[in-house]
C-alpha cells in the first residue's frame, strides 16, 4: 500500500493496469481454466487416506451370510408390492418385527406446487416404515441409519431384501453401541425428507407428516442403498448432496477400504477428467443425487451405494455387498466422535484420489480476478473522467436499471408457480408446462428491459453512465460468484467460466450483435442447457438438439420443484441473484 | 464405558467375615431374593435384592466389629454422619413403553445423599430427631464443599463420578439434602469376589449380554419398633437386568434359569436368613392355562403391584426339599400357547425426549409425555436439569396437550450460572386423559472456552434425562400392606395408597453437539489472522499518518544523486 500512497508509483501502476488490462484478463482467465484442468494430475491430486483413528483398520470379521434370506425377502417384498401397488407397509412391519426390531411407521402427504411430470406425481401421500435395533446397555443417544428409498416402481426390492437380511443378522450381535435405524421410505426422496423433518421435528418444506413415535438419538452416519438386481458387477457411490454439500471424506474412504477388503469393484463414474467434470456438474446442479443427500443438511454424514449390473463377467452376489455394509456399520459403530477429521470440501477425480479445497480454489480465484481487473480499469477511467467533469452530481445513471432487473428476478422467482392456474385457464397447456413456459417467457421478457429504461437516463455524460453501471454489475457479479464458489465450488466455477468473459467484454460500442449473441449464449439459462449437453456427452450418451430441449424443459421444472420440495437453492440463486446481475450487463450492452 | 463392569459392588458387600458362632443372637441379618418378571415385550427382567439389616447405632457408637454389614460403608456412615445414601449405576435405558413401569427407577448414575446435620435435633422429620441424645459430632462436611462426596464414593465403589458444576437441589426435595440427580457417562471399574446362594447366578458374561443392567446401593435407617425409640441400619443392594428374549431365547418367550444365567441354584446362602425366588406367573388374559412353571411352586403369593394384580410363584431355597430333590433348582417357564403377536400393553405413563432442529446455533428440547389412560387425567412433576452451555430461552417454553396450551400449575425455574450451576426447571403439569403433551423449550448453544472442551468435543455433550414423578391411577385398588409381613420385594415398589401408585421415570439422556473449533487449526488461524491484520493495519496506518507533498520534478541526474549521497555521509544538507 506504500505503493498506492506514493502518487508517482500509483500513476505507474494505474498505467500498467490500464494499458495491460486486456492481456492480463486473458492471461488470468486462461490460467483459471488451465488450473482447473490440471487438477486431474498428480501434483494437485493426493491419494485418499483415512484420518479417523477409530476407523483406522478394517480388522473386523464380517460374518454376514444371509444371501438366500435376502433374496427370499426381496422376492416376497416384490410380490407384495405388486399385489398392493404401493409400499407393503403391513408386510414390512410384520417382517421387521419378526427379525426383532422395534417397528414404527410414519405417514406423510405433500401437495407439490405443480405436477411433477418426470416422476408422475402431484398429490403425494405415502408411508415410511422404520425399525430400530436398540443397542444393548446403551441409552439410545446415538444411532446409524441404513435407508432404502423405494420409488413408484419396484426397482429397489433387492435393496429392501438386503436391508432386512442385514437387520436380522445385526440383531443377533451383541457388540452394537449405537442404535441402528433401518428405514424404508416411499416415494424415494420425498419420503426421506418427510422422515428427516419429522425426526428433527422441523418443517422446512411444508411437508405434512405424522409425528414419529420412536427415536434413537443423534444420527451419526447414514448409508442409502439402491440395488435392482440379485447380482452386481460393481458398486457406484454417490456423494453429492443437496446444494452441493458433501459428506466427510472419511466415509468415502471407509467404503473404499471395505471394497478393497472384499475384492468388490467400486467405482465413480468415468475416468480422470471425465469423473472430475461429472462430479462438478452433479455438484453444481445442487440436487441430491440419492437419498443420502438430504441427510447432509442435518449434519449426518451419508452416501448412497448403487449396485450396477453391466455386462462385465465377474459378478458379486448380495453376500459380498452385505459384507461390505456390515464392515462399514461395525466401523461406524466404533466411532467415538462424529466424523470430522477429514475433508468436507473436496473434488474427486477418482475414488482413491482427491483434490482438497486449498488446491482447487485458485482456479476460481483466477477467473474472478478478471472481473476485479476489469472493475479496476473502469474505476480508473471513471476517476479520470470525473477529474475532467466539473459537476458529477447530475448523472443518476447506474442505479436506474437496478430495481427493474431485481424486479424481473423476483417475478421470475414468484410468478411461474403463482400464476400457473391463470396460465392454464388462458392457454391450452398443463400446469407443469405452464410453469416452464412462464419461466422462459419472463426470462425472455427481461431482455426487453433496456428499451424501457434508457430513456430515463440523462444524456449528460454519455460514457459515464454505462461505465458506472458496468462497474456496479462487475462488482455485484464478482461478489455473488465468490460467495457461491465458497459454498459450492462447482457451481461457482461453472458460472464463472461462462459468465466472466462476456461480462468483461460487454460495452455499448463495437460489434453489438456479436456481443449480444455471446451474452445470450452465456446467460444462466444457456449455461444450464450447455451443461446438459456436456453432461450427456460425458456420460457417453450424446443428445440431439430436440432431446436436449426437452431435457432442458424438464430440468427447469425439476429445478423449481426441488426448490419447493427439498429446499434446493439453485433456482432462487439463479432467479434472484445471477439473472438480475446478468440483465445489468444486457443493459450495458444496449446503453444509448 | 468400562467394558468390564462390576458385579461385585454388591458381592463385595455381601460376604463379610462370617461363619463363627456368637454367644448372643446376631444383631444383623441378611435376606436375599430374586424376582423374575416376564415383561410385556417378551423380554425377561430379573431383579436381585440383598438386604442386610443391622441393629446398631452406627452414628453414635464406636462400632468396630462388623459381621455382615460392610465395614467400608459403615465407616462412611459414622464418619460423615450419613442419614441416607442412594447410589445406582445403570447401563442401558429402561424402555418404559415396551417393558412397563420400571421396578427400580434409576437413570444412568444416580446419587442421592442425605446428610444428617446438626439441625436434625431441632425437629426435622427424620427418625433421628426423636432420640434424646444430641448428636455428639458436629457436621464434618462443610456444605460448600460437595466434592468430598464424589471423591469418597469413588474410592469406595471404584467408580469415576464426575459432576460438572455445583450440585443443585430441586425445590421440591427436603432441605439439607445434596443430590446430583444424574451423572451421565460415568465410568465404572470393579472387581469380583466369591459367591454363594442367589449370587451364584451373578455370572458376568451372561449379565453383560443383557439389554439393561442396573445396580444400586441404598442405605437408610429403619425403626426397630413402632415407637421408633431406636433404629437399625438397612443396606439394600439391588441388581436388575433385562434379558433380551430375542437373543437368549431365540425368539421364543420361554425361559429357564439356566438359559438366562448359564447356572442353576444349588444351595442357599449359608449366611442368609431368608433366600427366595419369586416368579411372576400373571397372565394377561383371563384363563390360567397359558403358561406353566417347572418345578411347580409350593406356594403362590398375590398382590397389587404398580396398579395391577400380580401372582407370584415362590421358591424358598431354605426349604430343604426344594434343593435336595434334584440337587439343583432350574426354574423354567413355558408358554403352552404362544402368546399372540399383538402389541404389548402400553403403560399409562411413558415419555420420550429429543433435541429438535438442525444447525449449531439453536435448538429445541422437546419432551413428549404420554398419558394413555382412557379416562383419567393425572399430574406429573417434571424436573429438568440442563447444563449451562445450553442457554435456555424460558419465554419459549410451550406446553401443549391435544393442540391446546396447557398451563402448568407450578413452575420453579432457577437460571444457570455460567460454569457454576445448571438450569433447573421444575413443573407440575396436568396430563389430560388419553393425550400426548409436548413440552418444548428453545436453547442456544454456547461457545465454550477452548480449554473447556472435553477431549472428544465432536462426540457432543450429554444432557441429563428429565425426571418424571407421578401418581398414576391404578387398575386395581390395593389394600394397605404391612411392610414387615409382606415379602421383601414389595419394597422395590413405591408406596401406593390404593387408587394411585407412584412412578418415577427417567427419559433418555441427550447428546447435543456444540459449536466446536477445529483444534488442529489454531496455529494456522493465528498466523493467518496476524498476517492479515498486520498487512491491513500497517498500510492503513501508513496512509493515515503520512503527510503528502507535491514532489518537485526531479532535476539533475546521476551526478547530483551521487553528490547528495556524499553530502549525507558528511552530514551536510543535500542539494
Amino acid at each position: 500500500m506504500g505503493l498506492l500512497s506514493d502518487p508517482v508509483r500509483r500513476r505507474a501502476l494505474a498505467r500498467l493496469v490500464l494499458r495491460l488490462n486486456a492481456p492480463l484478463c486473458v492471461l488470468s482467465y486462461v490460467a483459471g481454466i488451465a488450473w482447473f484442468l490440471a487438477l486431474v494430475f498428480p501434483p494437485l491430486t493426493q491419494r485418499t487416506y483415512m484420518s479417523e483413528n477409530a476407523m483406522g483398520s478394517t480388522m473386523v470379521e464380517e460374518q454376514f451370510a444371509g444371501g438366500d434370506r435376502a433374496r427370499a425377502f426381496a422376492r416376497d417384498f416384490a410380490a407384495h408390492r405388486k399385489k398392493s401397488g404401493a409400499l407393503p407397509v403391513a408386510w414390512l412391519e410384520r417382517t421387521m418385527r419378526s427379525v426383532g426390531l422395534e417397528v414404527y411407521t410414519q405417514s406423510f402427504s405433500r401437495k407439490l406446487p405443480f405436477p411433477d411430470e418426470t416422476h408422475e406425481r402431484y398429490m403425494v401421500s405415502g408411508t415410511n416404515v422404520y425399525g430400530i435395533l436398540r443397542a444393548p446397555r446403551a441409552a439410545s443417544t446415538e444411532s446409524l441409519v441404513l435407508t432404502v428409498p423405494c420409488g413408484s416402481d419396484s426397482t429397489n426390492s433387492q435393496a429392501v431384501g438386503l436391508l432386512l437380511a442385514l437387520a436380522a443378522h445385526f440383531r443377533g450381535q451383541i457388540y452394537w453401541a449405537k442404535d441402528i435405524v433401518f428405514l424404508v421410505t416411499e416415494h424415494d426422496l420425498l419420503g426421506t425428507e418427510a422422515w428427516l423433518e419429522a425426526y428433527h421435528d422441523v418443517n422446512v418444506t411444508g411437508m405434512q407428516s405424522s409425528p414419529l413415535q420412536g427415536r434413537a438419538g443423534a444420527i451419526q452416519a447414514a448409508v442409502a442403498l439402491e440395488l435392482s438386481s440379485d447380482v452386481v458387477t460393481s458398486l457406484d457411490v454417490a456423494v453429492e448432496g443437496l446444494n452441493g454439500q458433501l459428506p466427510n471424506l472419511d466415509l468415502l474412504n471407509l467404503f473404499q477400504t471395505f471394497c478393497q477388503k472384499g475384492g468388490l469393484l467400486c467405482t465413480l463414474q468415468g475416468k480422470g477428467l471425465q469423473t472430475l467434470l461429472l462430479m462438478v456438474l452433479r455438484q453444481a446442479s445442487g440436487r441430491p443425487h440419492g437419498s443420502h443427500g438430504l441427510f447432509l443438511r442435518y449434519r449426518v454424514e451419508a452416501l448412497t451405494l448403487r449396485g450396477i449390473n453391466s455386462f462385465r463377467q465377474y459378478k458379486y452376489d448380495l453376500v459380498a455387498v452385505g459384507k461390505a455394509l456390515e464392515g462399514m456399520f461395525r466401523k461406524l459403530n466404533h466411532l467415538l466422535e462424529r466424523l470430522h477429521q477429514s475433508f468436507f470440501l473436496y473434488l474427486l477425480p477418482g475414488l482413491s484420489r482427491f483434490v482438497s479445497i486449498g488446491l482447487y480454489m485458485p482456479a476460481v480465484g483466477f477467473l474472478l480476478l478478471v472481473l476485479g481487473l476489469k472493475a479496476l480499469e473502469l474505476w480508473m477511467q471513471l476517476h479520470e473522467a470525473g477529474m475532467g467533469l466539473e459537476e458529477p452530481g447530475g448523472a443518476p445513471g447506474p442505479s436506474v436499471p437496478l430495481p427493474p432487473s431485481q424486479a424481473m428476478g423476483l417475478a421470475l422467482y414468484v410468478l411461474p408457480v403463482l400464476g400457473q392456474h391463470v396460465a392454464t385457464q388462458h392457454f391450452p397447456v398443463a400446469e407443469a408446462e405452464a410453469v416452464v413456459l412462464t419461466l422462459l417467457a419472463i426470462y425472455a421478457a427481461g431482455l426487453a428491459l433496456p428499451h424501457n429504461t434508457h430513456r430515463v437516463v440523462s444524456t449528460q455524460a454519455p460514457d459515464r453512465g454505462w461505465m458506472a453501471l458496468k462497474l456496479v454489475a462487475l462488482i455485484y457479479l464478482a461478489l455473488q460468484l465468490g460467495c457461491i464458489a465458497l459454498t459450492n465450488f462447482s457451481l461457482g466455477f461453472l458460472l464463472a467460466t461462462t459468465m466472466v468473459p462476456t461480462a468483461a467484454l460487454a460495452k455499448p460500442h463495437g460489434p453489438r450483435t456479436l456481443y449480444a449473441a455471446l451474452l445470450v449464449l452465456t446467460s444462466p439459462a444457456a449455461t444450464l442447457l450447455g451443461s446438459l449437453f456436456l453432461w450427456r456427452e460425458l456420460q457417453e450418451a450424446p443428445l440431439s438438439l430436440a432431446e436436449g430441449w426437452q431435457l432442458f424443459l424438464a430440468a427447469l421444472a425439476q429445478g423449481v420443484l426441488e426448490h419447493h420440495t427439498y429446499g434446493a437453492l439453485l433456482f432462487p440463486l439463479l432467479s434472484l441473484g445471477l439473472y438480475p446481475c446478468w440483465l445489468l450487463f444486457w443493459n450495458v450492452l444496449f446503453w444509448k | 464405558m468400562a467394558a468390564a463392569m462390576p458385579l461385585a459392588l454388591l458381592v463385595l458387600l455381601l460376604l463379610g467375615p462370617g461363619g463363627w458362632c456368637l454367644a448372643e443372637p446376631p444383631r444383623d441379618s441378611l435376606r436375599e431374593e430374586l424376582v423374575i418378571t416376564p415383561l410385556p415385550s417378551g423380554d425377561v427382567a430379573a431383579t436381585f435384592q440383598f438386604r442386610t439389616r443391622w441393629d446398631s447405632e452406627l452414628q453414635r457408637e464406636g462400632v468396630s466389629h462388623y459381621r455382615l454389614f460392610p465395614k467400608a460403608l459403615g465407616q462412611l456412615i459414622s464418619k460423615y454422619s450419613l442419614r441416607e445414601l442412594h447410589l445406582s449405576f445403570t447401563q442401558g435405558f429402561w424402555r418404559t413403553r415396551y417393558w412397563g413401569p420400571p421396578f427400580l427407577q434409576a437413570p444412568s448414575v444416580w446419587i442421592n445423599l442425605g446428610r444428617s446435620s446438626v439441625m436434625s435435633s431441632q425437629g426435622s422429620s427424620a427418625p433421628l430427631s426423636t432420640s434424646s441424645t444430641p448428636p455428639t459430632q458436629s457436621l464434618p462436611l462443610p456444605p460448600s464443599n460437595p466434592w468430598v462426596w464424589p471423591m469418597t464414593l469413588t474410592t469406595t465403589f471404584c467408580a469415576m463420578l464426575c459432576c460438572r458444576g455445583r450440585w443443585s437441589a430441586p425445590k421440591t426435595s427436603p432441605p439439607g439434602r445434596s443430590s446430583c440427580p444424574v451423572v451421565p457417562r460415568a465410568s465404572l471399574i470393579s472387581f469380583h469376589l466369591l459367591q454363594a446362594g442367589l449370587s451364584v447366578l451373578l455370572k458376568a458374561d451372561r449379565l453383560f449380554h443383557t439389554s439393561y443392567h442396573s445396580q444400586a446401593v441404598h442405605i437408610r435407617p429403619v425403626c426397630r419398633n413402632a415407637r421408633c425409640t431406636s433404629i437399625s441400619w438397612e443396606l439394600r443392594q439391588t441388581l436388575s437386568v433385562v434379558f433380551d428374549a430375542f437373543i437368549t431365547g431365540q425368539g421364543k418367550k420361554d425361559w429357564s434359569l439356566f438359559r438366562m444365567f448359564s447356572r442353576t441354584l444349588t444351595e442357599p446362602c449359608p449366611l442368609a436368613s431368608e433366600s427366595r425366588v419369586y416368579v411372576d406367573i400373571t397372565t394377561y388374559n383371563q384363563d390360567n392355562e397359558t403358561l406353566e412353571v417347572h418345578p411347580p411352586p409350593t406356594t403362590t403369593y398375590q398382590d397389587v403391584i404398580l396398579g395391577t394384580r400380580k401372582t407370584y410363584a415362590i421358591y424358598d431355597l431354605l426349604d430343604t426339599a426344594m434343593i435336595n430333590n434334584s440337587r439343583n433348582l432350574n426354574i423354567q417357564l413355558k408358554w403352552k400357547r404362544p402368546p399372540e403377536n399383538e402389541a404389548p400393553p402400553v403403560p399409562f405413563l411413558h415419555a420420550q425426549r429429543y433435541v429438535s432442529g438442525y444447525g449449531l446455533q439453536k435448538g429445541e428440547l422437546s419432551t413428549l409425555l404420554y398419558n394413555t389412560h382412557p379416562y383419567r387425567a393425572f399430574p406429573v412433576l417434571l424436573l429438568d436439569t440442563v447444563p449451562w452451555y445450553l442457554r435456555l430461552y424460558v419465554h419459549t417454553l410451550t406446553i401443549t396437550s391435544k393442540g391446546k396450551e396447557n398451563k402448568p400449575s407450578y413452575i420453579h425455574y432457577q437460571p444457570a450460572q455460567d460454569r457454576l450451576q445448571p438450569h433447573l426447571l421444575e413443573m407440575l403439569i396436568q396430563l389430560p386423559a388419553n393425550s400426548v403433551t409436548k413440552v418444548s423449550i428453545q436453547f442456544e448453544r454456547a461457545l465454550l472456552k477452548w480449554t473447556e472442551y472435553t477431549p472428544d468435543p465432536n462426540h457432543g455433550f450429554y444432557v441429563s434425562p428429565s425426571v418424571l414423578s407421578a401418581l398414576v391411577p391404578s387398575m386395581v385398588a390395593a389394600k394397605p400392606v404391612d411392610w414387615e409381613e409382606s415379602p421383601l420385594f414389595n419394597s422395590l415398589f413405591p408406596v401406593s395408597d390404593g387408587s394411585n401408585y407412584f412412578v418415577r421415570l427417567y427419559t433418555e439422556p441427550l447428546l447435543v453437539n456444540l459449536p466446536t473449533p477445529d483444534f488442529s487449526m489454531p496455529y494456522n488461524v493465528i498466523c493467518l489472522t496476524c498476517t492479515v491484520v498486520a498487512v491491513c493495519y500497517g498500510s492503513f496506518y501508513n496512509l493515515l499518518t503520512r503527510t503528502f507533498h507535491i514532489e518537485e520534478p526531479r532535476t539533475g541526474g546521476l551526478a547530483k544523486r551521487l553528490a547528495n549521497l556524499i553530502r549525507r555521509a558528511r552530514g551536510v544538507p543535500p542539494l
